[in-house]
């Protein structure tokens, strides 16, 4: 069965007189490890924050794991979030975490959080505040496994880590994503946001671009490049190339570089040569413009006219 | 107008049980077991210390004051002790400001403070259930304590009771007496977590919860406590010694003439009765009576009258008192509650 872990549909969050996500539809599909990529202030904490039930939309609807209202019993049962700055009780143990989340829920497999932990080399008497960061973090990501969830959301989890810790509490997630989930057939699906693409890249194989509160990429990597080509040709013809749409033209003195939304099949004009391109490229082309929006897969779903504040 | 396309399961909630409130106990002992036992160290101090002032009093009293009026009581018991008492009674009207403060506020602030209700407010247990379950053994901790602590207080001010020394419903001494301590308590520790939710930070929603406890307690000690019940009024010009008399004042001819202080008596003195009724005296709480006035005034057709709440009515008035906290204490849970709730990061 194809689900939604997270939909939302023209979901808006006002703080004040601010608003940090803005008629935002998008749809996260059960089964990956989804990569939520925009830069600083993009509404990606906003966004997490309403999946989790943590805020309450200001506008729209948003819900999970296949219809659940976001925050409501069985949404709090199935979503495991672990929020940015992973917040921990600085004068709990390890061991007293791990108790106080099995108290604090139906599900708790204290015998592999143990085994995790101390595969970790984390002491379980030491207190969760004078761990280190990267240590703290994966407490932090074990507490969240442990409680077998179907969704697991992590809020820039690897903001305060240096680049060791990223890469291992990155492959961490990764293995764990594997096999330890409460989902169908045991996976769990993951949402990580992060505003450095690097991050997630080997973890993530879907992919949704979000800037200032809107979806402008959505879909899977492997989609998501293959529907995009790089031209490289002179730079007095960029402006005459009108065959595919462009979403980011860098012009150099002699030679052009247009980002397209193209397939490897599609027509190149003479004189021009066509490449694959990377994530970080992509990202990076669409993060510059933020007016593009490419928006394969269920997120095409998005209606044309605004929707109205619905409460 | 677009409606919301998602649709929903409603069903799935009622199929999953709530858990029940008992998951909170482990979580409320081992996060706030630090500041019940401080509650515990400070009240145990403070208790230790009454017991051996007290015992010297109890003994004071029991050897000299028998009779009351005598002057070994007043050398012995009341001279010696008497500003201690003053004292004492003064400071332990911040006990439950202090306690209250320092449990109550931090219970919310901090998980705000420092980011971990996104942690808390994310577990199955749900933040409703979750915020109940902390608040409601806190509140019944710190109000027992409080409760078994009146015990005590109330054996420390016997023998100054017994003495005549003070009255029941002396503002120093009415609310460390009865069921109006652990009330306080409550009320104190009930604005602390309001203040909590809504400060967000510890150490500012202490410093708001002692200075709306103190403007509270203040109010209802000098406005507030002598109208729980409408006092008697009495001509007599001695009401019963241990009555708390509230206000007095004259009247001639069955109309009011002037009050029992200021002046509009003063005048009236000078007039009618002369120099010699003029003599001003100070007593105890800077009041000023004019005394050896009553009798002139009396001759001269007025009449001198006193309203008062008499000392059977030291069980009502404590249990209004009592009422009114507990139901304030209940309001201000009930507003936190709700704003935990409705709360949007």
């Amino acid at each position: 069965m194809n689900t939604n872990v997270i939909e939302t549909s023209g979901l808006g969050k006002r703080y004040g007189r601010t608003w940090a996500l803005r008629e935002c539809t998008l749809a996260v599909p059960a089964g990956h490890v989804t990569a939520l990529i925009g830069p600083n202030g993009a509404g990606k904490t906003t966004l997490l924050n309403l999946a989790a039930g943590l805020a309450s939309p200001s506008a729209g609807a948003v819900s999970v794991l296949g219809g659940l209202a976001a925050g409501s019993r069985a949404a709090l049962d199935g979503i495991a979030f672990v929020a940015q700055d992973t917040p921990v009780y600085k004068n709990l143990s390890a061991a007293d975490m791990l108790h106080l989340t099995a108290t604090l829920n139906r599900r708790f497999d204290k015998p592999y959080a143990r085994a995790r932990l101390a595969e970790l080399g984390i002491p379980l008497d030491r207190k969760a505040g004078k761990l280190s960061g990267g240590q703290r973090a994966q407490l932090a990501l074990t507490v969240a496994l442990a409680r077998r969830p179907t969704l697991l959301i992590l809020d820039e989890p690897v903001s305060m880590l240096d680049p060791i810790a990223r890469h291992d509490f990155m492959a961490n997630v990764m293995t764990a994503a594997a096999g330890k989930g409460g989902g169908e057939a045991g996976g769990v699906s993951v949402v990580l946001s992060s505003h450095v693409l690097a991050d997630l890249e080997r973890v993530a194989d879907y992919l949704i671009l979000l800037s200032r509160g809107q979806v402008q990429v959505a879909g899977e990597v492997d989609d998501v490049l293959a529907s995009h080509r790089m031209l490289t040709g002179p730079a007095a013809e960029a402006d005459t190339y009108t065959q595919r749409p462009v979403v980011h033209a860098v012009r150099g003195a002699a030679q052009a570089h247009l980002l397209v939304r193209a397939t490897a099949g599609d027509p190149v004009p003479p004189g021009w040569e066509a490449h694959p391109v990377g994530l970080e490229e992509l990202a990076l082309a669409y993060l510059r413009e933020p007016g593009a929006a490419a928006l394969p897969g269920p997120a095409r779903s998005r209606q044309a006219e605004p929707s109205k504040v619905i409460r | 107008m677009t409606a919301p396309t998602i649709p929903a399961r409603p069903g799935e909630d009622a199929r999953l049980r709530p858990l029940p409130l008992r998951r909170m106990a482990w979580a409320t002992w081992r996060q706030h077991r630090a500041a019940l036992g401080a509650v515990a160290a400070f009240l145990g101090a403070v208790a230790v210390y009454l017991w051996l002032t007290g015992l010297q009093m109890h003994h004071a009293e029991a050897t000299y004051c028998h009779p009351v009026s005598s002057i070994a009581c007043s050398i012995n018991f009341t001279g010696k002790y008497g500003e201690t008492v003053i004292v004492v009674s003064i400071a332990l009207q911040a006990v439950p400001a202090l306690i209250g403060a320092f449990t109550g506020a931090p219970v919310l602030a901090r998980e705000l403070e420092t980011g971990t209700y996104q942690y808390a407010w994310t577990q199955g247990i749900g933040r409703l259930r979750w915020t109940v379950g902390k608040l409601v053994p806190l509140a019944v901790a710190v109000t027992a304590a409080a409760g078994a602590f009146t015990v005590l207080l109330s054996w420390y001010n016997q023998p100054f009771v017994a003495a005549g020394y003070v009255t029941l419903f002396s503002p120093r001494v009415f609310d460390l007496l009865g069921v109006a301590f652990a009330a306080w308590t409550l009320a104190a520790f009930a604005i602390g977590v309001l203040a909590g939710m809504v400060i967000r930070r510890a150490v500012p929603a202490i410093a708001a919860t002692l200075a709306a406890y103190a403007a509270l307690a203040f109010a209802t000690g000098l406005w507030l406590r002598e109208h729980y019940l409408t006092p008697l009024v009495t001509s007599n010009p001695n009401p019963p010694g241990s009555a708390w008399v509230i206000s007095g004042w004259y009247t001639k001819g069955g109309m009011f003439a002037f009050g029992d202080r200021g002046n509009g008596l003063l005048s009236a003195l000078a007039q009618l009765c002369g120099t010699a009724g003029q003599r001003v005296i100070r007593v105890t709480g800077g009041v000023e009576h004019v005394l050896g006035s009553s009798q002139c005034l009396a001759q001269h057709g007025y009449t001198h009258w006193t309203s008062y709440q008499p000392s059977s009515r030291f069980w009502p008035l404590q249990w209004i008192e009592g009422g009114w906290l507990l139901a304030l204490s209940i309001l201000l849970l009930a507003a936190t509650i709700w704003l935990v709730r409705r709360r949007a990061t």
